[in-house]
């Protein structure tokens, strides 16, 4: 299915910014619980993005896939793997609707990140509406491109803030010719350790997890390369490896299962998180996922100290902030963006923090 | 834009030598003189004052003063640029950060290192390597380039098809803002939360902020590497086998090809045993394990073969490999022995177009009468056509500027962009509005002002005013359209 409705897009935007009101943005409502609860008042409509879809380009050859904001990723992926060829930052979906425009809104990224990049890495040129209601284009299809400030990769994780994305242009990879799964039971500790070991060497690693006193290697590339790295990493073959990862990644793991809010904490490799909670550990040590009643200010300070920050995933509460605040200078800059991007505050108002 | 006057000017000199001991401060002629251009020596001006601050309580100093006074900034690091990034200004300060040349940590488990802003590119993976990292982008210019600048251009290399460019490569950015704030961007770890302003500063040519230290990421050295130089009697068809490469599903290290001149002065001056009388020679780097790298260039081999490859060397050791490199990477100096000038030009095109592009290339140098060596990354499509001129012939200067835009014009109408690895700077200015629509130009305008609203760091720069595309425009007619209807015409 394929349809362009940028004129409709604007014209709503442009009717927003009339009649004073707000908008929400929505793709496939797959992901409505990351960010902040914004105000339901009845100065905010929804803006659906699913309207506007369909592959623009794509050609394999060139490593490049533009498709409007609201195609379903699912569309995409499927596309790619026809040509033997993926998104390399293995977005989640959280639901079988999800947008394109919702996985660079949000810029999740799976386990492969660590070895081979985020969702912002690979994003290359994005089309927008702005919150004055103006189409504007920036970067492009090509890989390498520093004419002008990189707007495209600002537009990820800022979650519809900035504007509205219309069109997006991603850099696919080959997929790998093999792909196993190593799992080795081990304590936390000396998982940690085995990670950073592996972490360093040239071993063709394309995730790093530990969940249930097991650790999970993930080998991808040349099936000679895997074989051989198979051997020394040791450990024993998982079978349906897909299964899990992609369990891991839609948090349909059972260790998701929990009423507990559910805590992500981003830290840098060689973080200890000193906590009683069994955490889900993925990114080679670098993303630890909590469920925690434990204060806000407390989970902050276990990531903030190690050098991370955490994010509140998945809460019932819906005042919370859901995101670790902002240096204040940095802040400003983020209220002079959001000014110069969308001075009427129509665009998502409030669900990255409450006051932008 | 800044109004400061000589007084103004005069008061700063005076609280400068407050806040910086003697030798920290270039005054005369004699040592302002290296400063009055940067690599691309075209464009030259001597500063009005130079300050080498060693540390960052200094550069916040600095800042605040000419903030105070209204007085322009521009920062420099080894001055390798080739888009006239660092080019002082006579009323301006101009800003090194050659003292800041320390790695202050090395971190292996965390795959990063700390680095101030001066440290050259190439210091980085030499100090790593005592762990096996090294850091990835690897611009031809690396034992000379900073990695502030680095930072500032998102440069690129001849690996960054298969492990990405500067904005790819770093976690984290301390730097000072114009009114003399020290901020952190990004962090140790891989997410942040908020905007992606380490994104925005990466590429932003010192016209955000000014980059007092660096947390780079390393990478694992690959337990092999091997490049392949295959020779071709044509250029299209190398450039056809570049494609047949990727369709292959096969990601090189590097990707690199040259044409015939380029390779007769490459040859010249590095004799890397270059064939001289190939039409076109494609590098292709296969890194990996062992058995990966085996299996990979034994397929390329015969792909290249297949392709109409007329002659093929594969390295079989490092010191074979090295010397294969060595010629592409002395491509521009060896063309600047051929030539009492050049100008590199770096357009980036869908890698499709490259037939295209060649054929047009060639076609506009025979029209101006000025000869092109051609280099290019040819992986992701980013050209650099060295075009070969003299400059003490009146005149020549001014018709290779304008053969160089014809060409970045031609970039952009193939769907690709008028840079991709070294910035805008002075030089691309007027090509920015080829490129870019009055909105999109406005809203580079309102980043900038976010970051810097008095317009004092590196101003003139990266950005043009909407009026001066506006003037250009009456020459730009795409289409029939005007590029900026909107605005007046003078
Ligand atoms: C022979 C040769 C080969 C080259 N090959 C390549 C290549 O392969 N790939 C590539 O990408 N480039 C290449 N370049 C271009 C150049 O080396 C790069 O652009 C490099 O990143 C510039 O670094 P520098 O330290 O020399 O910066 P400078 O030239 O000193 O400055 C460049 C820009 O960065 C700003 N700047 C510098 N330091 C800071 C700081 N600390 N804070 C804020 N702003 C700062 C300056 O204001 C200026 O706008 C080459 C140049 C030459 C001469």
């Amino acid at each position: 299915m394929s349809s362009n409705r940028t004129q409709e897009l604007q014209d709503r935007i442009r009717a927003a910014v009339n009649n004073k009101s707000m908008l929400q943005i929505v793709g496939g409502n797959s992901k409505h619980f990351y960010g902040n609860t914004t105000s339901q008042s009845a100065k905010s409509e929804v803006l659906e993005t699913r309207i506007h879809q369909g592959v623009v380009s794509y050609e394999p050859s060139e490593l490049v896939i533009t498709a409007r904001a609201g195609t379903p990723l699912k569309e995409i992926e499927v596309l790619l793997a026809e040509n033997n060829q993926m998104l390399p930052f293995e977005p989640p979906h959280y639901g079988e609707h999800a947008t394109l425009g919702g996985a660079i809104a949000t810029g999740l990224s799976g386990s492969r990140r660590p070895f081979t990049g985020s969702a912002r890495d690979f994003v290359l040129g994005v089309r927008i509406i702005s919150g004055k209601g103006e189409v504007m284009s920036f970067g492009g299809q090509v890989m390498k491109n520093v004419a002008g400030y990189d707007v495209s990769r600002l537009m990820v994780g800022a979650l519809g803030t900035l504007g509205l994305l219309l069109e997006v242009s991603i850099k696919v990879l080959p997929r790998p010719q093999q792909e196993i799964t190593q799992c080795i039971a081990v304590s936390r500790q000396e998982a940690l350790k085995t990670m950073q070991t592996l972490n360093q060497s040239s071993q063709p690693l394309s995730a790093l997890a530990y969940e249930g006193e097991k650790l999970y290697v993930r080998l991808s590339g040349a099936a000679s390369a895997v074989t051989s790295a198979q051997k020394e990493v040791g450990g024993e073959t998982l079978i349906h490896a897909d299964n899990f990862w992609q369990q891991l990644n839609e948090q349909s793991h059972p260790f998701f299962e929990s009423d507990k809010p559910l805590w992500r904490l981003s830290v840098p490799y060689v973080a200890e998180i000193d906590s009683n909670e069994q955490p889900f550990i993925d990114w080679a040590g670098a993303l630890y996922w909590l469920h925690s009643d434990k204060s806000t200010e407390e989970i902050q300070q276990l990531a903030s100290e190690q050098g991370g920050a955490a994010t509140l995933f998945k809460t019932p509460d819906q005042k919370q902030e859901r995101f670790a605040p902002l240096q204040a200078k940095i802040k400003q800059l983020h209220v002079n963006l959001k000014m110069r991007f969308d001075p009427y505050g129509i665009l998502n108002f409030g669900r990255l923090y409450s006051d932008l | 834009m800044t109004s400061a006057t000589k007084a103004n000017r005069e008061s700063l000199r005076k609280q400068l030598h407050q806040v910086l001991p003697k030798t920290s401060i270039l005054e005369t002629e004699e040592e302002t003189h290296p400063y009055e251009c940067d690599g691309l020596t075209a464009y030259q001006q001597k500063p009005w004052i130079v300050v080498l601050p060693e540390t960052i309580e200094q550069v916040q100093n600095i800042l605040i003063l000419c903030y105070n006074e209204g007085v322009p900034v521009v920062a420099r690091g080894a001055g390798t640029g080739l888009s006239g990034g660092a080019l002082p200004l006579a009323n301006g300060v101009l800003l090194s950060l050659a003292k800041f040349n320390s790695i202050l940590n090395i971190n292996p488990a965390n795959r990063s290192a700390v680095v101030q802003p001066g440290v050259r590119n190439l210091a980085i993976s030499q100090a790593a390597e005592e762990f096996n990292l090294y850091y990835a982008p690897d611009p031809s210019s690396q034992i000379a380039c900073t990695i502030g600048g680095n930072v500032a251009e998102n440069a690129g290399g001849v690996h960054c098809l298969k492990y990405g460019l500067t904005v790819h490569n770093i976690l984290q950015l301390k730097i000072v803002t114009m009114d003399g704030e020290l901020i952190s961007i990004g962090s140790q770890a891989l997410d942040t939360p908020g905007y992606d302003l380490l994104a925005l500063m990466t590429g932003s040519e010192g016209m955000l902020g000014v980059i007092v230290e660096v947390t780079v990421k390393l990478l694992p050295r690959p337990e092999q590497a091997q490049v392949i130089l295959a020779a071709f009697d044509n250029v299209v068809k190398a450039g056809e086998a570049v494609g047949a490469i990727i369709a292959e599903g096969i990601i090189p290290a590097g990707l690199e090809m040259m044409d015939n001149p380029a390779i007769r002065a490459a040859e010249d001056y590095a004799h890397a045993d270059y064939p001289v009388d190939a039409e076109a020679i494609l590098l292709c780097e296969l890194d990996g394990s062992h058995e990966e790298v085996n299996e990979q260039i034994t397929l390329v081999e015969n792909l290249l073969t297949k392709k109409g490859a007329v002659s093929l060397r594969t390295s079989c050791n490092e010191a074979e490999r090295l010397k294969i490199w060595l010629g592409r990477k002395s491509a521009f100096p060896a063309v600047g022995r051929i030539s009492p000038d050049y100008y590199c030009m770096d357009g980036t095109i869908p890698r499709k177009q490259l037939p295209f592009i060649l054929k047009k290339i060639s076609e506009l140098s025979a029209e101006y009468g000025l000869l092109v060596a051609n280099v290019f990354h040819a992986g992701d499509g980013n050209l650099h056509p060295l075009i070969l001129y003299d400059a003490n012939i009146k005149g020549e200067l001014e018709r290779t500027e304008e053969f160089g835009g014809k060409i970045l014009e031609l970039c952009v109408e193939a769907g690709g962009t008028i840079t991709g690895e070294h910035g805008v700077g002075k030089e691309k200015i007027d090509q920015m509005c080829v490129q870019f629509k009055s909105l999109e130009l406005q809203i580079f305008h309102d980043i900038k002002h976010s970051f810097d609203p008095q317009e004092l760091l590196n101003p003139g720069k990266a950005v043009p005013s909407l009026h001066r595309c506006a003037e250009l425009g009456g020459m730009h007619v795409h289409d029939g359209l005007l590029s900026h209807p909107e605005l007046e015409r003078f």
